[in-house]
């Protein structure tokens, strides 16, 4: 097997002392399309994070393509959690796409060239939203501002692609078309998506893993009900397309350190 | 109207106010976006302190201005972000101790504090000259580093995120942004004093934002708004005989509150998002 893009081992991370994510390994390949779930507060946004280096580990060793996170960043195509900033700021459309190839210029000030215009325009274009390239982002709906946000991240031309609970927000017809794009974009990146929604994560990902503060990493390209409750390893009160899912109790290994 | 044209104080607080505006426009652009008007308005406050410390030595206040406030905003820049005590908590301390410093130092300066109201409400009718060729050289400097870090400043000021992963300095170009916006309260410290700057900083830009969705633009109008208040308060001084830097501000905010009526009815009547 090749080197994976990504390479966490034992990972430990606390806020203020309370801990966020203890003793997590995790490898991402060429090729990979992982689904990370995990109830809220059970540390994803954290995991990411760790890995685009916005937060620094108290323990463990985080590696893109083998060197800090800091170094191959912004080979990474990051899609955050929905409006995790102001939309109301006055920028267009095709401006906060471009902003995807600031981590490819090297040259001083970073003014973009006529190949960066180019690429962000095939990004709006993939997204299929070429034609309010020239919009303020707060004119547009909850979906189209989600496809600005992933053709933000392709417009860095990532390896990996990772998605931060991408369809919060939106629609279900949008969600499908989303996860469509999604599956598209798999055959040039690996994917790693983040969510609490089972059901879309069932359809899609080839390898599923359990986050809880530890993450459970559950290596199979099936996605059963059985697998899936063998990798909470606790009752799942629902599992089913579209309709939210409760974990009920922690992981065995939690209560057992 | 005409007649006092041709008084050269009143030439120079023409263009006073042109060189001003300039400032004004692009970075109280920038001031609103990104929501710093209170860190602006300790900056202005602090740099009262530096303004005390030239009356107590004998040397240029306004020169011991631009010294407290470029040392505030990279005070509050770095704190700010290394986290701990929370942002407006330093700024309220700032703005206070930046104020009381400069009380304690006219106060133990000797004798009688001459133009001391006129850095606190500033006074756009008596620039020396020598000041527009200072202020000329900050607009071309802020117009400089503005155009050259455009594509910086707005990935951080939209998303400093994002711009961390696109491994963009976001420490220094906020430290940058927070250097220009201090320059700026300087330039204005001459026009509208110390207590008013936060607002002439602002309110153009902020109309400006009302009925623009683009950056540049929203620059283009705050310029041209700024340079429309300053004329028409120094027109409305020298006709009711009343505080320069207070008519302007008083002018500024009248168009602010006009500007936020029509805004809202547009809006009811289109249903379009308030800006």
């Amino acid at each position: 097997m090749t080197d994976p893009i990504i390479h966490l081992e034992d990972v430990w991370f606390s806020f203020n002392g309370t801990p966020a994510l203890e003793g997590v390994s995790l490898d991402i390949y060429e090729r990979d399309f992982l689904g990370i779930i995990g109830p809220n507060g059970g540390g994803k946004t954290t995991l990411l994070k760790l890995i685009l280096g916005l937060l620094a580990p108290d323990r463990g060793m985080i590696r893109i393509m083998g060197e800090p996170p800091e170094r191959h960043r912004t080979d990474i195509g990051y899609v955050p959690q929905y409006r995790t900033f102001d939309f109301g700021y006055p920028i267009s459309v095709i401006e906060v796409v471009l902003m995807g190839r600031l981590g490819h210029i090297h040259r001083p000030f970073r003014k973009y060239s006529l190949e960066d215009r180019k690429i962000a325009e095939e990004c709006l274009a993939m997204m299929d939203i070429a034609d309010i390239a020239d919009r303020q982002v707060d004119q547009l709906s909850g979906g189209q501002q989600q496809k600005v946000i992933l053709a933000r991240a392709l417009a860095t031309e990532p390896r990996v692609l990772l998605l931060d609970e991408p369809t919060n927000q939106v629609d279900v017809r949008t969600e499908v078309h989303f996860f469509e794009i999604l599956r598209q974009l798999h055959e040039d990146m690996a994917i790693v998506l983040v969510t609490h929604d089972i059901g879309a994560v069932s359809i899609y990902v080839d390898r599923i893993a359990c986050l809880n503060r530890r993450l459970f990493v559950h290596d199979s390209g099936e996605i059963t009900e059985d697998v899936l409750a063998e990798t909470y390893q606790c009752p799942v009160e629902l599992i089913a397309h579209g309709v939210p899912h409760r974990v009920l109790k922690e992981h065995d290994r939690e209560e057992s350190p | 109207m005409i007649d006092i044209l041709q008084f050269a104080f009143f030439q120079h607080a023409l263009i006073a106010g042109v060189l001003i505006s300039v400032a004004c426009g692009i970075i109280g652009a920038y001031v609103v976006v990104k929501k710093i008007a209170l860190i602006s308005g300790g900056i202005s406050h602090s740099a009262f302190g530096g303004i005390g410390l030239g009356y107590l030595f004998g040397f240029d206040p306004i020169l011991g201005a631009l010294v407290f406030s470029l040392a505030s905003a990279l005070a509050i820049g770095v704190a700010s972000r290394k986290g701990g005590e929370h942002e407006d908590t330093l700024i309220a301390t700032m703005w206070a101790t930046g104020m009381a410093l400069g009380i304690l130092f006219v106060s133990l300066a000797p004798g009688y504090a001459p133009d001391l109201f006129t850095y606190l409400f500033g006074n756009i009718l008596f620039i020396p000259a020598s000041d527009l060729l200072l202020m000329l050289a900050l607009d071309l400097l802020i117009i400089g580093v503005v155009y050259l870090f455009y594509n910086e400043l707005l990935a951080v000021t939209f998303d400093e995120e994002f711009a961390s992963i696109m491994n963009i300095p976001v420490q220094r170009i906020s430290l940058l942004l927070l250097c220009l916006t201090a320059l700026t309260v300087v330039m204005l410290i001459r026009a509208v004093g110390v207590i008013l700057v936060i607002a002439l900083l602002t309110l153009p830009a902020a109309i400006g934002r009302h009925h623009s969705t683009r950056l540049p633009r929203i620059m283009g109008i705050a310029i041209l708004l700024g340079i429309l208040f300053t004329f028409a308060g120094m027109w409305l001084s020298y006709l009711l005989s009343v505080p320069s830097g207070a008519s302007i501000i008083l002018i500024s905010a009248a168009c602010y509150a006009a500007s936020t009526l029509y805004v809202r009815r547009k809006h009811h009547r289109t249903g379009s998002p308030i800006k």
